[in-house]
């Protein structure tokens, strides 16, 4: 086997992420989808990190994490308090961006 | 000695700042104060002339340069002052019947309750007619023009309870705005062509300009001085005018501030010498009002009113003689001199005369009162034969010597203007003695509720004509005996032209007739006129209400249609102009304007469709990029 | 693991990718499309482990232990702990509300995806060299080496930002009390006041039989009270409903004491 194929698993997680921050309502499902988004970059970074054959994918891969995360307590603080004055943690209920 | 200038200029200007700013406690004395300083001045005058007596003819001019008004890099207006014997005659007019006018305020405005503010105004005019004839460049002069405009609007409207001095004030504003426009082009026309707008330089450069140049600024000059001169076609804020109060209308209406477009075209004679065609058209504007002046005060039985016409006349006169070139520059500012004194001294004695009656004007409810007002009857009848030309008082000379310069011109022009000179003449004497007529001799034709002119005090009852206090007659004595004798001494061993010839230049011109047969002539047309004026006013009842009268007459009763073809031509001609450009506005730019809006808009509305707030949909355009941007990337691999 | 290497793969790892790899799509596939957060936090989780295996397979022993602890320990902890502080709300429902979103979606992954995938087989990959020999000198000492010399800015850095992550998650969800804590007096006041519930209000389950708090107490009718259960499970519908049965069950020990009556009253 081509390890080449952890890149196309990568590329094929990625997009299905990436659909579902599009089709989802709940603002926190469309998290996770981030979050698996972001899970497929790592996997792409560990692949080239084989291919080149150093750390520095690794490295980066790690940062992804550490940056996910924090991420993650921002974003779910910010879930938290929408849903305390919205009372719905559907993305479509805060739709005052429009004209 | 010329460090004095400034100070005839600062008297009564500190005099208007602290009448102006100094507010109720100067009631009491304020008009004291206002006269003082004019007198100041009139005697700084005074010392200034006796200084310049003592020069020689050349030497005579003084300057004094105070401080640069305006450095710019090209671009320098100095804050400076001329005083050569042009200007000398008018600070000595101005200071000295400011003066006595001043005097016969105090007076005449006793019962007013805002005596110390009009005296303010009336030192702030004198302060800007002396800045305006002592200015050393023309944009320091039109500054003076500007101040002279603004006391003559505050004065006219000084009784601004009255809708109508209120719209006269208004109105004199307005029209002479339209002539200060022409000075201010004036100026720009020389800054471009000469690059400076003083005097001097100015004058020294003239020969180097063309023609057509010097022939613009001398006509916009003489837009200007049409604005300041009441000459047509500016002319009708004049007769409105007079809704000031009297001794406004004597000071800055007859005297002074009207004739600053005489003084306008001698100052810039270098620049009308270069210009014939500038210099008829002054001529045809002079020819033109001095009869119009003339027609419309045979008509009216507002005695102000009629001697406003008469103003209106005199100074077509002296333009006239200013058109003529160096053959009448300085007979021109000779009748100016002499018009000052008995126009002034005809204006307080019309003053006089309605002081007396409870504030009437309308002549035809006089009559007799020569029998009540001894002095004010006997200056005003000297100023009357001074106007007219009686042989020996001073406007026959002055008058006289306009009606030989202009037949002096030659040609057929001269005869034009002379015959036209020649009636004017005779005119004058028809409506000079019709007032005289009609005021103090006769029956007297008062009754008890005549006044009906808006006067407080006397209303409602019978007016009981009496002479005025000495402040008022003693001026109209003084300038009574200007009247008399001014002229002759002016003429006796042509005093005033050698004074004047330095600045102004002389030529003899050559005239086609002897100077006797030209004075006999004029005494002709003045016997005819006296005569007419006689036939119908002097040997018959005067009615108290006016006859309908013949077509001339209700024309220049209506001020010969000047008002209705301001308002024909320039109200309604601007209202159509106006409202083509609103239709073109409407139709064509806003079409324009509001189709591209409204085509924006409707495309805005569609796109905005796509703007619906939900962030799942602008997720949706942004993964579209994305995938898009890959493809382009791809494809520039790929090629 | 150590022969993690080379162009090609041992068969083992080829099995395990084919068979994990399968499993991690349905995993994610199963994150967007199922009905309840939990399940989708869930199926997150599934893929993530897996994809932890896959990168120990890769040589990333380091990084696929701090994925399954980091990520699927503690950051899907706090998922499904938020899920739980938020609950079930309308928002679950699959059905989509804006016009033609979810074509639009599919067809932008579809070809996003494709092009992703064109991309990749396009690019000109080189050999695949192995970690072999730079994990021969240590595998952690050799990314404490970079992380510390190379990438030692950056992790400071990092370290601010996790530092001021935490901060803003604070300072997000805490909320300024505008005014002073009612007292159990005035509680009780405003109480009677009201004059709605008096007094406490009345317990869930029914009969000693179903005393789960989802199951709402019974009226003297058998109808269900929802004044038993508690608000977040009544907004969430997750009201069992058992009176029916409670009634049938009393029908049932009815019609046994009749026959048990009967067959005494028989017997007698």
């Amino acid at each position: 086997m081509n390890p080449v194929n952890y890149l196309y698993l990568a590329a094929l997680l990625f997009t299905i992420g990436a659909t579902g921050v599009l089709i989802r309502k709940n603002a926190i499902v469309l998290f996770m989808c981030v979050e698996l988004m972001l899970n497929a970059c790592n996997l792409a970074f560990v692949a080239f990190s084989r291919m080149h054959g150093n750390l520095d994918g690794q490295i980066i891969a790690f940062f992804t994490m550490v940056v996910a995360a924090a991420e993650v307590v921002v974003g779910l603080a910010i879930i938290v308090s929408l849903f305390r004055t919205r009372h719905s943690a559907s993305v479509d209920d805060a739709s005052l961006m429009k004209l | 000695m010329e460090n004095l200038i400034a100070l005839l200029i600062a008297a009564p200007l500190l005099g208007a700042v602290v009448l102006l700013c100094g507010g109720r406690r100067l009631d009491k004395t304020g008009h004291w104060l206002g006269t003082l300083l004019a007198a100041v001045s009139f005697g700084i005058g005074v010392v200034l002339f006796a200084d310049m007596l003592g020069r020689g003819a050349d030497d005579r001019t003084l300057t004094q340069n105070l401080y640069t008004w305006i450095p710019v890099e090209g671009f320098q207006a100095d804050m400076a002052f001329q005083l050569d014997q042009l200007s000398m005659t008018f600070v000595l007019l101005i200071s000295g019947v400011g003066t006595l006018i001043h005097v016969y305020s105090i007076g005449y405005m006793e019962h007013d309750e805002r005596r110390r503010r009009f005296f303010g105004y009336l030192n702030l005019f004198v302060a800007a007619m002396l800045l305006l004839v002592l200015a050393d460049n023309y944009l320091l002069l039109y500054f003076g023009w500007e101040g002279v405009g603004l006391a003559s609007y505050l004065l006219i409207g000084f009784w601004q309870h009255k809708p109508s001095a209120a719209t006269a004030a208004k109105k004199a504003f307005l029209v002479n705005r339209v002539g200060d426009m022409g000075l201010s082009i004036a100026i720009m026309l020389m800054f471009t062509t000469f690059g400076t707008f003083a005097f001097g330089p100015v004058f020294g450069a003239v020969g180097e300009a063309s023609e057509g140049k010097l022939t613009a600024i001398g006509l916009m000059l003489l837009l200007a001085a049409c604005g300041k001169s009441a000459q047509v076609p500016l002319q009708s804020w004049l007769g409105d005018a007079m809704e000031g109060p009297t001794p406004v209308s004597a000071l800055i209406h007859a005297a002074t501030m009207v004739t600053a477009g005489v003084y306008l075209i001698v100052r810039s004679a270098a620049v009308f010498n270069g210009a014939p065609d500038a210099q008829l058209v002054v001529t045809v504007v002079g020819a033109v009002t001095l009869l119009f002046g003339a027609i419309v005060g045979c008509a009216k039985d507002d005695i102000k009113k009629a001697l406003a016409g008469s103003t209106m006349s005199q100074i077509g006169y002296m333009i006239l003689a200013a058109g003529l070139g160096p053959i009448g520059y300085v007979f021109a500012i000779m009748h100016l001199v002499t018009h000052g004194f008995f126009k002034a001294g005809l204006f307080l004695g019309a003053g006089s005369v309605m002081h007396g009656m409870n504030d009437e004007v309308d002549m035809r409810k006089y009559g007799g009162l020569r029998k009540y007002m001894p002095v004010t009857f006997v200056t005003f009848g000297l100023g009357y034969l001074a106007i007219i030309g009686f042989p020996g008082l001073s406007g026959f000379f002055s008058k006289d010597m306009i009606i030989e310069a202009a037949f002096a011109k030659g040609g057929t022009e001269g005869w034009i203007l002379g015959g036209v000179t020649l009636l004017g003449a005779g005119i004058t004497a028809f409506y000079m003695t019709r007032v005289m007529l009609l005021t103090f001799f006769g029956e007297k034709r008062w009754q008890p509720t005549a006044s009906d002119s808006g006067s407080a005090a006397g209303s409602g009852h019978e007016p009981h004509p009496h002479e005025s206090p000495k402040s008022m007659t003693v001026p109209m004595v003084i300038l009574a005996f200007g009247s008399v004798f001014a002229g002759a001494f002016f003429e006796i061993g042509e005093r005033f032209l050698k004074w004047l010839e330095p600045v102004t230049g002389y030529s003899h011109g050559n005239p086609p007739v002897s100077a006797m047969t030209v004075t006999a002539a004029t005494m002709v047309m003045l016997l005819v006129g006296v005569g007419i004026a006689w036939a119908m006013y002097g040997k018959r009842p005067v009615p108290v209400v006016a006859p309908r009268g013949s077509f001339l007459t209700r024309a220049a009763r209506r001020d010969l249609y000047q008002d209705d073809f301001n308002h024909v031509v320039l109200v309604r001609g601007g209202e159509h102009l106006t409202r083509s450009l609103v239709y073109v506005d409407h139709s064509l730019v806003d079409g324009v304007v509001n189709g591209t809006a409204a085509s924006v808009g409707g495309l805005s509305g569609r796109l905005r469709k796509l703007q619906n707030g939900y962030a799942r949909s602008y997720a949706v355009s942004m993964f579209g990029g994305t995938a898009i941007l890959i493809a382009a990337t791809l494809l520039m691999r790929a090629v | 693991m150590s022969a993690v290497a080379a162009t090609a793969t041992s068969s083992g790892e080829a099995v395990q990718f084919w068979i994990l790899g399968t499993v991690a799509v349905i995993g994610a596939l199963a994150t967007i499309l199922m009905k309840k957060a939990v399940h989708s936090a869930l199926s997150l989780a599934g893929t993530m482990i897996i994809l932890a295996v896959f990168y120990l397979a890769n040589g990333a022993y380091f990084l696929g232990v701090v994925q399954v602890i980091v990520y699927t320990g503690a950051i899907m902890m706090l998922f499904l702990f938020v899920v739980m502080l938020v609950g079930v709300t309308a928002a679950d429902s699959l059905k989509e509300t804006i016009k033609g979103q979810r074509w639009l979606a599919v067809l932008c992954g579809l070809g996003f995806g494709i092009l992703l995938f064109a991309g990749i087989g396009h690019a000109g990959l080189g050999q695949f060299n192995g970690l072999g020999r730079i994990n021969s000198a240590g595998h952690v000492e050799g990314l404490a080496q970079l992380i510390f010399t190379k990438y030692v800015f950056a992790f400071e850095i990092t370290g601010a930002l996790l530092i001021t992550a935490a901060v803003g998650a604070m300072v997000l969800t805490h909320r300024e009390r505008t005014e002073r804590a009612a007292t159990q007096r005035e509680l009780a006041e405003r109480r009677v006041r009201a004059g709605v519930q008096l007094p406490p209000l009345p317990a869930p389950g029914v009969y000693a039989r179903h005393n789960a708090v989802d199951v709402a107490g019974l009226l003297p009718d058998g109808t269900p009270s929802e004044l038993t259960v508690s608000k977040t499970l009544r907004a969430r519908g997750q009201i069992r409903d058992v009176s029916s049965e409670a009634l049938d069950d009393l029908k049932a020990l009815e019609q046994r004491s009749a026959e048990r009556l009967g067959r005494e009253e028989a017997s007698q």
